[in-house]
Formats: C-alpha cells, sequence, structure tokens
C-alpha cells in the first residue's frame, strides 16, 4: 500500500494542478495577512473560504483522480497487490498531497508573519488540522462515488450535488427546522446535527476556539459549554475522524466486490 | 496449468459467460478467438481475480485463485487498452512497476531495445503515441520471467516492424516452455504463433483444439475461412 501511496503521490505532486493550488493558498494566506494586519480576522475570513473550498477541492481533485487513473488501476490490479491496497493507497496519495498544498501554502505565509509570536497560533493550527480532516474526508466519499458509479458524467454529478448539499443545502434546512420547531428545546438536536455534517462541525469548532460564540445567543452558549471543553474537542475530532473513517471502509468493502 | 470450472458472469441483465470448462496445461500458447463481445477479455480477466465470476472455480497449479492476489506473480498480463499515469516518464513507470513486483528480476532493456524505445525514455507517457504506448505495454508485459503470459489483443496499433518483433519475442516464449493465453482478430498472427485456438461462442467454448483439428473439422485448408465457417455454423 505504501508504494501505491508513494507513487500516486508523486503523481500528484508533479502535476500542475497542485501547484495553482498551492499557490492559491499561498497569496491568500499573504493578501489575508498584510490586508488585515490582525491574525484572528485572517483566521475568521480563511475559515470562511476554507470550510467551502477545501471540500470542493478534495471532491474534485479525488473524482478526477479516481476516473483519470481507471486505466492505470486496471494495470495494477493484475499485478501481484491487494485490491484494498491499490485503493486505500491511491486515496492516501491524493488527499495527502491536497493537505500538503493547503498546509504548506497557508503555513508559509504565517510563518513569514511570525505566527510563532502571535496568540493566535493555535486557533490556526486548529485550522489546519479541519482543513485537513475535511481534505481526507471529501476525498474519500469522491472515491467511494467514483468506484459506484462507471459513468463519469453521473459520478461527477453525484459528488457536486453531495459537496453543494453538505456545504450549502444542509444548512439551509437546518435553519428552517430550527424556525419551525423553535418553540421546543433545540439544543440537542442542533449539537447532533452540526455533527452531522463536517463542514458545520469545523465551522463550529473553529468559531468556539475564537471566542465569539457570544454572538451566537443562547445556542451560543449551550455550544460554547459542549465544544469549548477540551471533551468537545476531543469528541469532536473523533466524529471528523468517523467521517474519515467510515467512507474509508466504504471504499474497501466496494474495491473487494467490484468487477474491473 | 491453469483450471476453470463451470465459470459464470454476467454484467446486470447481460449473461457474458455462461458455464465455461477448459484446462490450459503447462507449456501450450492458445488463442482466445470469438466475435465482440463473445466474452474473451471477461475470462482473462477472471483468471486474473480483476473480474469475480458469479458463480464456479478458478485453480491455478490446483489452488483455487479466489480471494488471493499473491498467485499473480506467476502471470504477465498484458491490458487490452494501454493508458499510463501522464505525469509519469517511460523509464519511472518501469522502474515503478519493478518496484512493485518486489525486486523481481527483469529484462527491461532488452525489449526495449527490440522494440527500439530509448528516444522515448525521458518523455512522459502522456506525449506517447497510442503504438508508442502499446510497446511501453508491451515491455512492461515481458520485462518478468514470469511462466504465464496473458495477452489481451498485443497488436493493436503495431507498426508491421513491430509486429515482426512481437511475433519473434512470442515464440521465443514458447521455447522457454511457457503457458501463454493470446486474444486477438488477426488470423494470420494467431495462426503463426498458437499452437490450439479456443473459440467462445455465445459465453460457452465453442470449439478447443488445434488449427490442424479445426481445418479437418471444417473441412477448410485455409484458417481464416475454417474460422468464418465456425462462425457460420454457430449461427445456424
Amino acid at each position: 500500500m505504501l508504494k501505491i501511496l508513494k507513487y500516486s503521490f508523486y503523481d500528484l505532486i508533479r502535476s500542475r494542478w497542485s501547484y495553482v493550488y498551492f499557490a492559491f493558498y499561498l497569496l491568500l494566506g499573504f493578501v489575508l495577512l498584510f490586508l488585515n494586519n490582525d491574525v484572528s480576522k485572517a483566521v475568521i475570513t480563511l475559515m470562511n473560504v476554507i470550510i467551502i473550498l477545501v471540500p470542493l477541492m478534495g471532491t474534485m481533485f479525488g473524482i478526477m483522480y479516481f476516473y483519470n487513473s481507471k486505466e492505470f488501476t486496471e494495470l495494477l490490479l493484475a499485478q501481484p497487490l491487494k485490491r484494498t491496497s491499490i485503493f486505500i493507497g491511491q486515496y492516501l496519495g491524493v488527499a495527502t498531497s491536497l493537505s500538503l498544498s493547503l498546509i504548506l501554502g497557508l503555513g508559509i505565509p504565517f510563518l513569514v508573519y511570525g505566527i510563532f509570536k502571535s496568540e493566535a497560533i493555535l486557533d490556526f493550527s486548529l485550522l489546519l488540522v479541519t482543513g485537513g480532516f475535511l481534505t481526507f474526508i471529501f476525498t474519500a466519499i469522491s472515491f467511494y462515488i467514483g468506484l459506484s458509479n462507471e459513468n463519469r458524467i453521473k459520478g461527477f454529478g453525484y459528488a457536486i450535488l453531495f459537496w453543494l448539499f453538505m456545504a450549502v443545502i444542509y444548512d439551509g434546512l437546518f435553519l428552517i427546522s430550527l424556525i419551525l420547531f423553535e418553540e421546543y428545546p433545540l439544543d440537542t438536536f442542533s449539537l447532533i446535527a452540526s455533527m452531522a455534517n463536517p463542514i458545520d462541525l469545523s465551522r463550529i469548532l473553529i468559531l468556539l476556539k475564537l471566542d465569539i460564540s457570544a454572538l451566537m445567543g443562547y445556542t451560543g452558549a449551550v455550544f460554547q459549554k459542549f465544544f469549548g471543553t477540551s471533551w468537545g474537542l476531543i469528541v469532536s475530532l473523533g466524529v471528523l475522524f468517523l467521517w474519515v473513517l467510515i467512507p474509508v471502509l466504504l471504499i474497501r468493502r466496494k474495491a473487494l466486490k467490484k468487477d474491473f | 496449468m491453469i483450471e476453470i470450472k463451470n465459470i459464470h458472469k454476467s454484467f446486470g441483465k447481460n449473461e457474458v459467460l455462461k458455464g465455461v470448462d477448459l484446462v490450459i496445461p503447462e507449456g501450450n500458447a492458445i488463442a482466445v478467438l470469438g466475435p465482440n463481445g463473445s466474452g474473451k477479455t471477461t475470462l482473462i480477466k477472471s483468471i486474473l481475480g480483476m473480474v469475480l465470476p458469479n458463480q464456479g472455480e478458478i485453480f491455478l497449479n490446483t489452488k483455487n485463485i479466489k480471494k488471493g492476489w499473491e498467485y499473480r506473480k506467476q502471470i504477465d498480463y498484458l491490458p487490452q487498452i494501454a493508458n499510463f499515469p501522464n505525469n509519469l516518464k517511460v523509464s519511472e513507470l518501469i522502474k515503478m512497476i519493478k518496484d512493485i513486483r518486489g525486486g523481481e528480476i527483469a529484462n527491461e532493456s532488452k525489449y526495449i531495445d527490440l522494440f527500439s524505445l530509448h528516444p522515448f525514455l525521458n518523455k512522459k507517457l502522456g506525449n506517447l503515441s497510442g503504438g508508442t504506448k502499446q510497446k511501453v505495454n508491451l515491455v512492461l508485459a515481458f520485462m518478468f520471467n514470469s511462466p504465464i503470459i496473458i495477452l489481451d489483443e498485443p497488436t493493436s496499433g503495431l507498426d508491421p516492424v513491430s509486429l515482426l518483433v512481437l511475433k519473434d519475442i512470442i515464440l521465443e516464449q514458447k521455447v522457454k516452455g511457457k503457458t501463454l493465453l493470446i486474444s486477438s482478430h488477426i488470423m494470420s498472427f494467431v495462426e503463426a504463433v498458437c499452437d490450439k485456438v479456443m473459440f467462445i461462442w455465445e459465453g460457452k467454448i465453442y470449439f478447443n483444439g488445434t488449427i490442424a483439428d479445426l481445418k479437418k473439422e471444417t473441412n477448410e485448408d485455409d484458417f481464416e475461412h475454417a474460422i468464418a465457417h465456425l462462425l457460420k455454423n454457430a449461427h445456424a
């Protein structure tokens, strides 16, 4: 599996798109820092970008890489390799190189700016950690969608729809249900509902670390009580980890049953 | 020796293999023939474990291949479509496959010479023509010294010179006593390199025997006509 990971990783870090992705974050990091001159504000703006863009890039790169390497995968399948190690290896290669673009692209400007002297170091590393998780989650899901759909157009469609649902539609439904059921106690519901979407979970995790939960009223206080503690942080990271693990297990199951 | 017992495979409603029984003894060169969509590639891929049969078993040297992967060390395979990661160079791809096969002894330089691939070694695979990619594909298939060689449409995209080279390589492998399984639509090529032919028709083996047997059975002197005769009979 490590060999496949290595080659997928090399293949990707040499492609132009990885550099474009890297350069984009580099530029974003520098521009935000020098326009804002305030690390905390830069982190919030970055969060808003990352929370939408990272899942989209993970989805797109994942599904594109999967379909583009289809014939090559067939070549690998005829080699003395385990099926699962081929697919898990490729997945880890894609997700790792994307995460690297993100972490280096944002890390360099912040290092230059002197993040280690700033108090925002924890918020900033949390931002990178959740960004990494989101990359691994959405790449895994797009790989699973790719494995389940022979038809590329359908696969692309489902992958984009999934991203759109998680990034946009989910929040809409969430808000509507909060308004519809406003007469009932909704603390537990909203806690669970935000756990069930990795994008929302990451957003809340970062927002609460930035101590602006006061803006969110009563629910904010409930959230602060849960997510603000180290127990809440551990549970949230655990849930994010589950969001990686479940699609990976699904990839494994699908890969063992599929014909090529 | 490869033993195939009552293999059934369907894709959705499309039944491709309907009970194939076959024994491929060691040291034979067998051609897999049949019209488009008759199940040649499905049969080949079942042996490689890429297609999982609905029913039936396949044994390689009396060992069931189901869920195994190490048995593929004994097989060299040439896929029908040659397509590789576009960012890799030819030399890197060869190195990579060698690495993946875990340091098996490979004889790639001989085949690079034979197919005159030296000028392309440092080019990226994405910039190669279809025929050149097929040559790279052939180098990858022949460079290991496995006892079983499976070639799916090896002639596609090759120029006449390379076709001659390919024929020589296959004949050389036969002398070494290897088992070859070749699917092709070029009858003259099949006649030149194979001892036996196996004709698949509608998911079953319709004919299995030597080329001489086939000619005798169909009363035709010419191999191409014999195959055509077989096809006509199959339709009747």
